[in-house]
């Protein structure tokens, strides 16, 4: 059976008919495209592909040794695209190899600016590039999604580390920056303050009035701290402040009597002014002799040190001391 | 109902009208959030009340609300990469509306759980096209607007001079006539395979 040319160009456009001397007689005008102008019509066949699978082809006997096998191949020449092939015997003693990008159709279509047309109506590359465009526009949409749900949860780990009513640090903030720096193997301290005649203010002056002492008293700490400092409110009038890279005593103490007269300064209300103080009791860390307890201990010399300085008559702070615990 | 069809309504109006004509749409509607996210789902009756408030904000039709989102989805540059898809249905717009009935099928492709109506073409005497838009129990009201917009910039992105409209509806089924006068009147939009746009670099 023979097919007119046209029949074969439409039904395949990109195949090569290759005659019994192993020369290219004719090419499906797709494959013809690719290849560029002037290849073709008299080569022979291993002049304008390389077949490497199953096994290397040189000869058109070794070619229909392999009739209806998949054959992986690349176009010889400057365009080098992988394809995938299938041959089959003509009848007449050649062969009809017809050609399909395989999934590297979406890269051969950029490159030699293929059209619908350039395709047969029965293939499925222009439903695979369809498919591509559409899966790639869905992913990004998705992505898009992904990201505002980063965002929104980067927001909510903020407000759950965040004491909404002062700004500062929660117990959560401390916990987390205590265990890392533990496990940083630094030296630090840890300043734990209390408030000292808060009570009164809340009970005499209504809730409002002690609210506006704590923010209060926040800016003041956040005055007198660096930036990455932590000021944490941990509990009702009680803070923690970790003043990194601070481990001096005599700095420390400045620190300390710094917070207690500025925190002593009168609070303006709407009816007035509030007064308060502040105990601060202040452990050290350190990571050759560390509290066996980890956070909880360090945390519990700090208390110590804190009720010694308000068993001393308040406004003050003390060290604990290792002898003392 | 799929978020898609929520945040195409969302992102007409805010391209269309603006941010704060949005936000006071949303405000009406009384909605939870203002911003619909395309991989959600959403109660097809939130969106009905976003149109209804959209009706009384514009003091524009639904009708034409919905058509003018049809046009919106194809002709707007923020929508480009739809507009190519639909330009995978066929070479010229008869050829795009012999791939009508399949595209519920396309669109399952793109995304599994997109559930559009189904669609049917019939040839009409004397040339003409009726278009049959069957809308589900779980889809929004007027759909068949929406396919109206769509299908004029489809025909104006083909170069077809092209005369349509909606003909009523009847037991869910909308009926759309068409009748192309002339497939290649102008130039058109191009199309070019290799044209997607490159994959977008996180972090856009």
């Amino acid at each position: 059976m023979s097919l007119p040319p046209e029949t074969m160009a439409t039904l395949m456009p990109l195949h090569m008919a290759i005659g019994a001397d192993g020369q290219v007689v004719s090419l499906g005008p797709t494959l013809a495209k690719v290849l560029g102008p002037g290849a073709g019509e008299g080569a022979a066949f291993t002049q304008l592909v390389e077949i490497y699978r199953p096994r290397a082809v040189a000869t058109l006997p070794v070619l229909l040794s392999l009739a209806g096998r998949k054959l992986q191949l690349r176009l010889r020449g400057r365009a080098g695209l992988a394809m995938k092939g299938l041959a089959m015997p003509d009848g007449r003693g050649g062969a009809v190899l017809n050609l399909s990008f395989g999934i590297g159709v979406v890269e051969a279509v950029r490159r030699h600016a293929l059209t619908s047309s350039d395709f047969a109506a029965t293939d499925l590359a222009i439903d695979m590039l369809y498919l591509v465009e559409a899966k790639s526009a869905a992913m990004e949409s998705s992505r898009t999604l992904n990201r505002r749900l980063q965002g929104a949860m980067q927001a909510a780990e903020q407000r759950a580390f965040t004491d909404p009513l002062t700004g500062l640090g929660n117990r959560r903030a401390m916990d987390q920056l205590l265990q890392r720096l533990i496990r940083g193997g630094e030296r630090f301290a840890v300043l734990h303050l209390d408030l000292d005649h808060f009570k009164q203010v809340n009970d005499s002056r209504g809730h409002a009035a002690g609210d506006r002492v704590l923010q209060a008293v926040a800016r003041t700490m956040l005055d007198l701290t660096r930036k990455n400092d932590l000021v944490a409110r941990i509990g009702g009038d009680e803070f923690v402040i970790l003043p990194l890279g601070l481990t001096d005593h005599e700095r420390l103490s400045d620190l300390a009597r710094q917070l207690i007269a500025r925190i002593e300064e009168p609070v303006p209300i709407e009816d007035g002014a509030c007064q308060v103080s502040a105990s601060i009791g202040i452990s050290l860390h350190d990571p050759d002799n560390p509290s066996p307890a980890g956070v909880a201990g360090l945390l519990a010399q700090a208390d110590s040190a804190l009720y010694a300085a308000k068993r001393e008559g308040r406004s003050r702070h003390a060290f604990h001391r290792a002898e003392a615990a | 109902m799929h978020g898609l069809l929520a945040r195409t309504l969302q992102c007409f109006l805010q391209d269309t009208y603006g941010l704060g004509t949005w936000a006071e749409i949303a405000r009406r509607a009384d909605l939870d959030s203002p911003d619909f996210e395309a991989m959600l789902d959403y109660e097809p009756a939130t969106v009905e009340r976003v149109l209804a408030a959209a009706v009384q904000r514009l003091d524009k039709p639904g009708e034409a609300i919905l058509e003018d989102i049809g046009t919106y989805l194809i002709s707007h540059h923020n929508n480009e990469g739809l507009r190519r898809l639909m330009r995978y249905g066929g070479l010229d717009f008869i050829d795009f509306l012999h791939s009508l009935e399949d595209l519920p099928g396309r669109a399952r492709l793109a995304v599994a759980d997109l559930d559009l109506p189904e669609l049917e073409l019939c040839d009409r005497e004397g040339g003409g096209f009726d278009l049959i838009c069957r809308a589900g129990s779980t889809h929004p009201r007027g759909l068949g607007h929406v396919l109206v917009g769509v299908l004029r910039a489809m025909a104006d992105d083909y170069g077809a001079l092209v005369i349509l409209g909606h003909s009523g509806a009847s037991a869910g089924r909308e009926r759309i006539e068409i009748t192309v006068v002339q497939t290649d009147f102008a130039a058109g939009r191009s199309f070019d395979l290799g044209g997607a746009p490159p994959s977008p670099v996180e972090g856009q």
